[in-house]
């Protein structure tokens, strides 16, 4: 089980791979599409490479969920996102930090929680589990 | 201009990799200009035809019902300049493969030399979205596409429909 230290290293390096920018460029807070430019595409580059780098499988949706964003009323409204989407995104981000965002949920900050220590949590989350499939 | 930058294939499997020739011939418009009295094959149409071996061998998958586009190359690395009278041979192989996308490893060579080197990243396009865009018309996979790939006979291919011929 590689430490957590490790663990970061690795993604770093996969984001500097995947979105060309300088490793001095990526802070653990920085987000993927503001501070490091992420198109939606890059986000399947990254899963493959993720997946490759860590000899593990990110099913579609698991790493970047697409169920909040796809407009379902229960779950946005006027905006932002209502009481039960954030309870939607925390049973499918787990190993997200919603404690800022909860503050001011507006969809147009979800984009936010996407940093680069998310993807380490998320990581970490999936080699503890040994959900390797 | 037939915008076709792969002449033949040699060898494919289909879900695993493919073998494509391009000749470069000083009949190519693209020669007059690039250069006068040099004529070097433009890096982005090389990168091209190794698209094109690639995005036929991520199609025929699915038999080349989904619209695969190219959507990004995150690394491509020229060892040299090509030039007219040289044959260059395209290995694709898929690294990975989703119903969303596929990234595919791609190399050039002349000869026994490697020359060039890309991954490149293919979407297969929202099949709703697409028709919005662009109607039915398949027009990634058009009949010219499918034809070169026709053209193989025999254990140099193994398409999704006769899989499990000849190891080559």
């Amino acid at each position: 089980m590689p430490t957590q230290e490790e663990i970061y290293n690795k993604v770093s390096a996969t984001l500097v791979e995947a979105l060309n920018v300088d490793e001095e460029d990526i802070k653990p807070t920085s987000t993927l599409q503001g501070d490091l430019g992420a198109e939606s595409i890059d986000f399947l580059d990254i899963v493959f490479r993720l997946e490759r780098e860590f000899g593990i499988k990110i099913p579609r949706g698991e790493l970047f969920p697409e169920s909040i964003f796809q407009g379902d009323p229960d779950l946005v409204q006027d905006g932002r996102v209502t009481t039960k989407g954030l309870d939607e995104l925390r049973s499918k981000m787990p190993f997200a930090d919603l404690s800022h965002f909860e503050q001011n949920p507006e969809v147009g900050n979800l984009s936010d929680l996407f940093t680069v220590d998310l993807i380490a949590r998320y990581i970490q989350g999936k080699l503890e589990n040994g959900t390797n499939n | 201009m037939r915008w076709i930058w792969i002449d033949r294939f040699l060898d494919f499997e289909s879900g695993k990799s493919a073998r494509a020739i391009k000749n470069l011939s000083l009949a190519e418009d693209h020669f007059r200009d690039h250069f006068p009295g040099y004529p070097v094959m433009p890096a982005a149409l090389i990168l091209e035809g190794l698209a094109q071996t690639g995005g036929i061998l991520v199609g025929e998958v699915n038999g080349f019902q989904e619209k695969v586009v190219l959507a990004k190359v995150p690394r491509a690395v020229f060892h040299r300049e090509m030039l007219a009278g040289e044959q260059l041979v395209y290995d694709a192989e898929i690294l990975h493969l989703r119903p969303e996308g596929a990234a595919v490893q791609g190399r050039v060579s002349v000869g026994n030399e490697l020359t060039a080197e890309a991954e490149i990243f293919f979407a297969h396009l929202d099949q709703a979205r697409s028709g919005q865009l662009f109607g039915d018309r398949n027009f990634v996979f058009s009949g010219e596409m499918k034809y070169l790939l026709g053209r193989m006979t025999g254990d140099k291919i193994r398409t999704g429909g006769s899989a499990g011929t000849a190891e080559g």
